[in-house]
């Protein structure tokens, strides 16, 4: 992988984390409930393993499928596929749902990794990983799967510290000096912008195929 | 619809709600006791330096006959910007306003005219009977992942159990009833909770029988209107706890949990014990891994005579105080609660919620008093401070003075009237007066009675929050 395609895998882990629904909100509101800066941190590790999880599935596979495949069918098919759920995000009105406030670190992983798979998180990579040439060896080689399957879990480990590392700046910044009240102004409709990035993530993923 | 930056009228605290600006305009659920005019829901201008100030300024005509408005809230609020399920570009707009005694409900848009709302879709009795198995819906809170809806009644002419159905955000269909397991549960009332604790509290009247025709007094002697609140686990929809008052304490109506998400208290008014006709007030809070019940407030009934009470108390000697709603301001720092009977609303300083000091009293009706109001000190009012409702910087509190159509009718027999005052509080020493300026009464609202009055922008018992 070049390095642009780490700094792209790494600028979208930030643009993961910079959306209050993504889970730094929810840190934030577990350590104010708690009075506690070691809550809010605590529960950030979770929130990233889930965002991992939902991320890595989608980039393994992709990758591992790609270096079976080494066609043009799963840009296309991914692309469509990518654009179709960017519009339904931009044009539906149903959001994710889950009552809870407290939960324990798994449920905070589960919580996250819902998340982030209800948002398309990890489909959001798909024009970085599709973009990637073939790995070497022998296309149409099953054996190769296993493998083809590690630089998308690379993809998406890069990914989830860069992710994790803007949602700890955020929440330590809205913690411990801007306060929530921000809230009220600078949370923009990120979902709004998300879908769109989704759209053209998608568009974008079309035209390289 | 949806936004670039969340609805201004959301505060992620109640320590930021305080400092929300003075609402501009007032929505007063007023209903027709005899069902032959629509019931309404009237707009007051609350704006001081409007010429319109204190004076009906908007009226939505209902498009049906013999709803008896009564309770309603609104479609978003606060809750939405809580983070589990975040949703903060949707708009405070809609208010949700049930009719209890016909089962349908109303969205009304506030919009694009807030002082001309438009009903824009009506739920019928038969969906919810369908959707969510009840009838009779009352109580309507903006919860983060739908908007909560308690019912006393069941669905088909069922007396209960009552419960609380969900309404789609978005939609407003009906979902159907929040409950997995009601545990002992069967009479219902209000509904709220504590949001980030996981935690929904409800509490108990009676059934549709109990209550349509009257206060019953053969049942409320036996002790059988409700006399317990319950906690629930808000995540699983489970009943968790049944904490009884003692069945002397008829009728633990308004819930008023601590607006701090970081306290695990709240208030609950009951209406009479029929021991010695006296209200209280009682606190839940935390007993270990369980919830408990303290009474912290004892209202005792007043001596009268018999030549000047309604037939119902002729026997007892003595006004009841009548406690039917109270409500907590945004910083939880005064409970004002309203005694129907002796017409009298109290402020009681609760900053030591098991050590209530009462701060101030406004006399106005009440049963054998019928203080004037200052505005027009000629007029003996009749009925009494019974809704109440507080401003977000909890300078203003409004209250109205109908409390159900077949029990106004019972506890003042020759006329409630209709009347929703204004008074004035003092935030740093306590006390309250009523505003000179604020007195809608009478004709002003063509024959209607008045029952809640909800605040543009949310009140205190509007909204939740999730962040301290």
């Amino acid at each position: 992988m070049t390095v642009t395609t780490w700094a792209t895998l790494a600028a979208l882990g930030a643009f993961h984390g910079l959306n209050p629904a993504m889970g730094w909100l929810f840190a934030v509101a577990r350590g104010l409930q708690e009075r506690s800066r070691a809550v809010l941190l605590r529960s950030l590790l979770p929130i990233a393993a889930g965002h991992l999880a939902s991320v890595g599935i989608v980039a393994a596979l992709v990758t591992a499928t790609r270096s079976v495949t080494a066609s043009t069918t799963l840009a296309v098919v991914g692309g469509v596929l990518l654009v179709a759920f960017g519009l339904w995000r931009l044009l539906s009105q149903r959001h994710f749902r889950w009552a809870g406030m407290r939960l324990s670190a798994a449920q905070l992983a589960g919580w996250s990794f819902l998340m982030s798979s209800a948002h398309g998180a990890g489909l959001m990579l798909l024009p970085v990983l599709v973009a990637e040439p073939v790995p070497g060896g022998h296309p149409g080689h099953l054996t190769a799967a296993p493998v083809g399957a590690l630089p998308g879990l690379a993809a998406a480990g890069v990914h989830t510290v860069a992710m994790l590392g803007t949602a700890l700046v955020i929440a330590m910044l809205v913690y411990e000096v801007l306060g929530v009240g921000v809230l009220r102004r600078a949370w923009f409709n990120v979902d709004r912008l998300w879908a769109g990035v989704l759209v053209a993530a998608g568009l974008v993923t079309l035209i390289q195929a | 619809m949806t936004h670039w930056t969340p609805d201004p009228t959301f505060y992620p605290s109640p320590r930021e709600a305080v400092t929300a600006p003075a609402e501009k305009l007032a929505y007063v659920a007023a209903f027709d006791r005899a069902a032959s005019r629509p019931d309404a829901i009237v707009v007051l201008d609350t704006d001081p330096d409007s010429p319109d100030y204190g004076r009906v300024v908007g009226w939505t005509d209902l498009p049906h006959l013999g709803d008896e408005l009564h309770h309603f809230g609104w479609n978003a609020c606060s809750s939405a910007l809580c983070p589990t399920a975040p949703h903060p570009h949707v708009e405070r707009r809609y208010l949700i306003v049930p009719g209890l005694r016909s089962s349908r409900i109303h969205v009304i848009d506030t919009q694009p005219d807030p002082r001309q709302p438009q009903v824009v879709k009506v739920i019928g009795p038969e969906e919810l009977a369908k959707r969510a198995g009840y009838s009779r819906p009352h109580t309507v809170h903006c919860g983060p992942d739908g908007i909560y809806l308690s019912a006393l009644g069941g669905a088909d002419g069922a007396e209960g159990p009552g419960g609380v159905a969900i309404l789609d955000h978005t939609t407003f269909e009906v979902r159907g009833a929040w409950e997995a397991d009601r545990g002992p549960q069967f009479l219902a009332y209000d509904v709220w909770w504590h949001l980030t604790q996981d935690v929904l509290v409800t509490s108990e009247w009676g059934t549709p029988s109990m209550i349509e025709d009257g206060i019953i007094g053969e049942l409320l002697l036996g002790r059988r209107y409700g006399h317990a609140i319950h906690f629930w686990d808000l995540a699983k929809r489970r009943h968790v706890q049944r904490v009884d008052l003692g069945d002397q304490y008829q009728m633990p109506l308004e819930l008023r949990p601590a607006h701090d998400p970081t306290k695990s208290y709240g208030f609950v008014g009951v209406v009479i014990s029929v021991e010695d006709l006296s209200a209280s007030i009682w606190l839940w809070h935390r007993d270990s891994d369980a919830w408990a019940v303290t009474k912290v407030i004892d209202i005792p009934a007043e001596p009268a005579d018999p030549a000047d009470l309604p037939d119902l108390l002729k026997p007892f000697g003595a006004v009841p105080p009548l406690v039917t709603d109270i409500d907590l301001s945004v910083d939880d720092r005064f409970l004002y609660v309203s005694c129907w009977g002796t017409g009298e609303l109290r402020q009681y300083d609760v900053s030591d919620p098991m050590h209530p000091v009462q701060t101030g009293s406004v006399h106005l009706g009440g049963i054998v008093r019928r203080t004037a109001h200052p505005a027009a000190p000629d007029e003996a009012l009749a009925g009494g401070p019974q809704m109440v409702e507080v401003s977000r910087d909890g300078r203003r509190v409004y209250v109205s003075n109908s409390l159900y159509g077949a029990w106004d009718d019972q506890f003042y027999p020759d006329g409630v009237g209709a009347w929703l005052a204004k008074l004035d509080v003092d935030v740093d020493a306590g006390g309250l007066i009523p505003d000179e300026r604020f007195f809608p009464h009478g004709d002003e609202f063509r024959g209607l009675r008045v029952h809640q009055t909800r605040l543009q922008g949310g009140d205190a018992s509007s909204d939740s929050y999730c962040f301290p």
